[in-house]
């Protein structure tokens, strides 16, 4: 997805890395980075160890790092194209979830030319450009960490380890605890609900899914845009 | 961090947190924090949870702990882009910092 982007912005500088938040690893993210056929770094991150480090909340987030390695803007809503399935129509005979499935990811708001024009502006002008933000301004626009998400986070990686030693069930207990202190973290719910077993519905295990949570706080809310 | 025991491994603790045990408390660059003088309770999670403000929680039928990040401040406490050290679908690692003198974009994503 991001290739075309780093074909465009490396000649002028610019590298991209990817990271995969999979806690299936390689395998999982195998198929999407074979057919995305990326010239640039793709990495994988079994653990999720870069939202913890970033406090990312939410795929796809861009971090923005100088020729320095000092970040010039925290993990944000980044798109570098508006995805396909923003285009979906209604096929005849939907049925009234698929309605309202597909209504909500229309609705979605990626906003990847202004993403695109931002980038492109500080490659070519660095930190005269009015979009590298300030140390302070970096850290301040970064996710607040209370106790409570804190120890949301310490369910989550619980929960990661155990669902790797096949301890499906004492690992679904603590993906409820990350949720239930940080509802909030589509990452957390989302990946926990990629690990459910088949035929496992995620409104039974989790009483939530992504519909519906989704509905909850409204899709146009779903991607917190930018703050240019 | 995922423990075994309550007993902490330094270097895995420098590693995955970035907190290292030396003789004047826990330091994580200029920051230090006072631990016990001497013993091994300046290698236990429940007194650095305690003293750098981390949650520890436990998980009852694996006899597991975790040891999670830092609480009270934000997710970024530093703008220096942390040395991340992932691998790549062959399993060949990369390091962030080999990227220092580039602009870099770190993008998330995920299969889910």
């Amino acid at each position: 997805m991001w290739q075309a982007l780093y074909q465009e912005l490396n000649p002028r500088g610019l590298q991209i890395v990817t990271v995969a938040l999979d806690t299936g690893g390689a395998e999982v993210a195998r198929p999407w980075i074979e057919a995305a056929k990326p010239e640039h770094p793709s990495l994988i991150d079994q653990a999720h160890l870069v939202d913890e480090l970033f406090g990312i909340v939410n795929v796809p987030s861009g971090v923005w790092i100088d020729e320095d390695g000092t970040i010039v803007r925290p993990p944000e809503t980044a798109h570098p194209a508006q995805p396909n399935y923003q285009n979906q129509q209604i096929p005849p005979g939907a049925s009234e979830r698929e309605v309202a499935q597909i209504s909500a990811v229309r609705k979605l708001r990626t906003d990847a030319e202004a993403y695109v024009a931002a980038l492109r502006e500080w490659v070519d002008r660095g930190s005269a450009s009015r979009f590298a933000l300030a140390p302070e301004d970096v850290l301040r626009r970064s996710r607040p960490r209370p106790a409570g998400e804190a120890q949301a986070a310490a369910h989550f990686e619980l929960g990661q380890h155990l669902h790797r030693m096949n301890r499906v069930d004492d690992a679904i207990h603590h993906f409820q605890e990350a949720y239930r202190l940080q509802p909030d973290n589509w990452t957390y719910k989302r990946q926990a609900w990629q690990l459910l077993e088949p035929g496992q519905n995620a409104m039974e295990v989790y009483g939530s899914d992504w519909l519906t949570d989704v509905q909850k706080i409204g899709a146009e809310n779903y991607y917190p845009p930018v703050d240019w | 961090m995922i423990l075994e025991t309550l007993e902490i491994d330094p270097a895995q603790l420098a590693r995955r947190t970035g907190w290292e045990i030396k003789p004047e408390g826990a330091c994580k660059g200029e920051r230090c924090v006072p631990l016990p003088a001497t013993g091994d309770q300046r290698t236990n999670a429940r007194v650095l949870a305690g003293r750098l403000g981390m949650p520890l929680v436990h998980d009852e039928p694996s006899g597991l702990w975790c040891l999670g990040p830092e609480f009270g401040g934000r997710a970024l406490v530093d703008v220096r882009a942390p040395d991340l050290v992932l691998p790549d679908i062959d399993g060949r690692e990369f390091h962030l910092r080999s990227l220092r003198g580039s602009k870099v974009l770190l993008v998330a994503w995920a299969s889910w």
